[in-house]
């Protein structure tokens, strides 16, 4: 291991000083995305120019790699519990807080709203944490919207979005429990809405290819938009941010579910 | 950019990155491999990426932190190193 | 002594990744357990984000997001008073990836975990070599 710390540390004599502003890494393409970005694309934030437009078959897969991430998790560990080996079940009525226990499988319990069904492992959480999150969360899930659409202008777009949105039915999930989280967000709609981000962004690139343009050169879209090219480019950008948001959230839920639960989807953490 | 700010965030690193491999407790690990990822992210802010700063944030600091608990909690905390 | 001096303040920074990066490959290696292995995965993949964001900076820049303000235009902009944007676009990709993969890897460990009731490396090679 030192052998290898040495070899490299010596590697690092032939490197440019830390922060040379005439290091050959700032001398060939990236000059030209930062003095054109702005005219080019009206996105003052350059990264997110860059990342969406510039780069976009890059950032396409990228979001298709981490669909493909939500994928093998729900594959490697999802289970469906079979009927006959299902333990004893427990429901709470919710005005006194009495809980039932069935011991029958084969007995079927409708829905109901004065009835909660508990996991066996159920502990009562803490009423101030409960609280305190449940009046957060929507909070987190309005930044998480302005992470999205001020993505032009500030740090964020759809990745760091996407994040904060999952985590926000994440801190659901924690606070009180994955049954209610999962209530939230089911399982199906989430395996939809993780394609669906990708197909988003795929589908954008194809309109580009409709109007007679490059897959995903955003310009094409400014006689459908009614807008100059530059605004088109930058509403393009924003298009295709929404795409990796709602994907990167419903993959974020999808491997927290899997993982917390070990594939049952019937306690959390 | 400051020089002692950069040196002290990287020392903070690095004695995290030690202690995140070498403590005996996957729990603690987990919580330590946070730690790290947050002094990573005020290391990137004080660089200037303010965008890798911010994903690290969400990501390395927020949810990784939670999906490694989450795997501890249905595994166990024991290891022998 | 100069020469010393200047040399160190130019490449300490990097040499601090190299030793993150030598942490993270011993962890991957010489650990026994798979958790363990996953954080020694992670802080490889963070060192090496850390180095090409480096590579990104640039001594009396700002960050990359143009000055402009509302029907006046901007000036023109000059690169060098910006920061690199291209390291942070592809790091920035490469983090989100990451914990992807740190989901798939924790998935693999919950399954191996389900099977042999255990995460110690040498434990379940045991148990493998013992069943038939």
């Amino acid at each position: 291991m030192l052998c290898c710390w040495g070899m490299l540390v010596h590697a690092t004599l032939d490197f440019p000083g830390w922060g040379d502003p005439n290091a050959p890494a700032h001398l060939h393409v990236a000059p030209e995305y930062l003095e054109q970005a702005y005219e080019e694309t009206a996105t003052p934030n350059v990264v997110t120019a860059v990342l969406a437009d510039y780069r976009g078959y890059d950032t396409m897969f990228e979001t298709a790699v981490i669909f493909s991430a939500g994928l093998a998790c729900f594959f490697l560990l999802r289970v469906q519990p079979r009927k006959e080996e299902e333990e004893d079940r427990f429901f709470r009525h919710l005005a006194t807080d009495m809980v039932i226990r069935i011991r029958t499988p084969s007995m079927h319990v409708p829905d109901s709203p004065y009835l909660q069904q508990l996991d066996p492992y159920w502990t009562p959480r803490s009423l101030i944490v409960r609280a305190a999150c449940r009046v957060l969360t929507p909070f987190i899930q309005l930044f998480a919207l302005y992470v999205v659409a001020h993505g032009h202008h500030s740090p964020g777009g759809g990745f760091q979005g996407g994040v904060i949105l999952g985590a926000s039915f994440i801190l659901i999930a924690l606070s009180h429990d994955l049954r209610t989280s999962m209530k939230m967000t089911p399982e199906k709609l989430m395996g939809v809405l993780s394609p669906a981000g990708v197909l988003i962004y795929a589908g954008v690139g194809a309109l580009c290819v409709v109007a007679g343009h490059n897959f995903l050169d955003y310009g094409a879209l400014a006689e459908w938009l009614g807008t100059a090219p530059e605004a088109a480019r930058s509403l393009g950008i924003l298009f295709v941010e929404v795409g990796v948001a709602v994907c990167v959230m419903a993959t974020m839920i999808i491997i927290y579910a899997n993982l917390s639960s070990a594939g049952g989807y019937k306690q959390g953490l | 950019m400051i020089w002692q700010v950069d040196l002290a965030i990287l020392a903070l690193v690095v004695i995290c990155a030690i202690a995140a491999v070498t403590v005996r407790d996957l729990f603690g690990a987990g919580i330590l491999f946070g730690a790290y990822s947050f002094m990573l992210c005020l290391l990137w802010a004080v660089m200037g990426a303010v965008d890798v700063a911010f994903t690290e944030a969400s990501v390395g600091a927020g949810v990784s932190t939670v999906f490694f608990i989450a795997a501890v909690f249905r595994t166990t905390r024991r290891t022998k190193d | 002594m100069e020469s010393i001096t200047g040399l160190i303040l130019a490449k300490y920074n990097y040499w601090m990744y190299i030793s993150l990066m030598m942490i993270g490959l011993y962890a991957m290696i010489a650990k026994n357990n798979l958790v363990k292995k996953i954080i020694g995965m992670n802080i490889l993949q963070t060192a090496i984000i850390l180095f090409y964001i480096s590579i990104g900076a640039k001594k009396g820049a700002t960050i990359p997001i143009i000055m402009h303000s509302e029907g006046h235009g901007h000036e023109a902009v000059h690169a060098v008073q910006y920061m690199n944007p291209l390291p942070h676009v592809l790091m920035l990709t490469a983090i989100v990836v990451s914990v992807a993969t740190l989901g798939v890897a924790l998935a693999l460990a919950i399954r191996l975990y389900a099977r042999f009731g255990t995460l110690e490396e040498d434990e379940i090679n045991d148990q493998i070599r013992e069943a038939p």
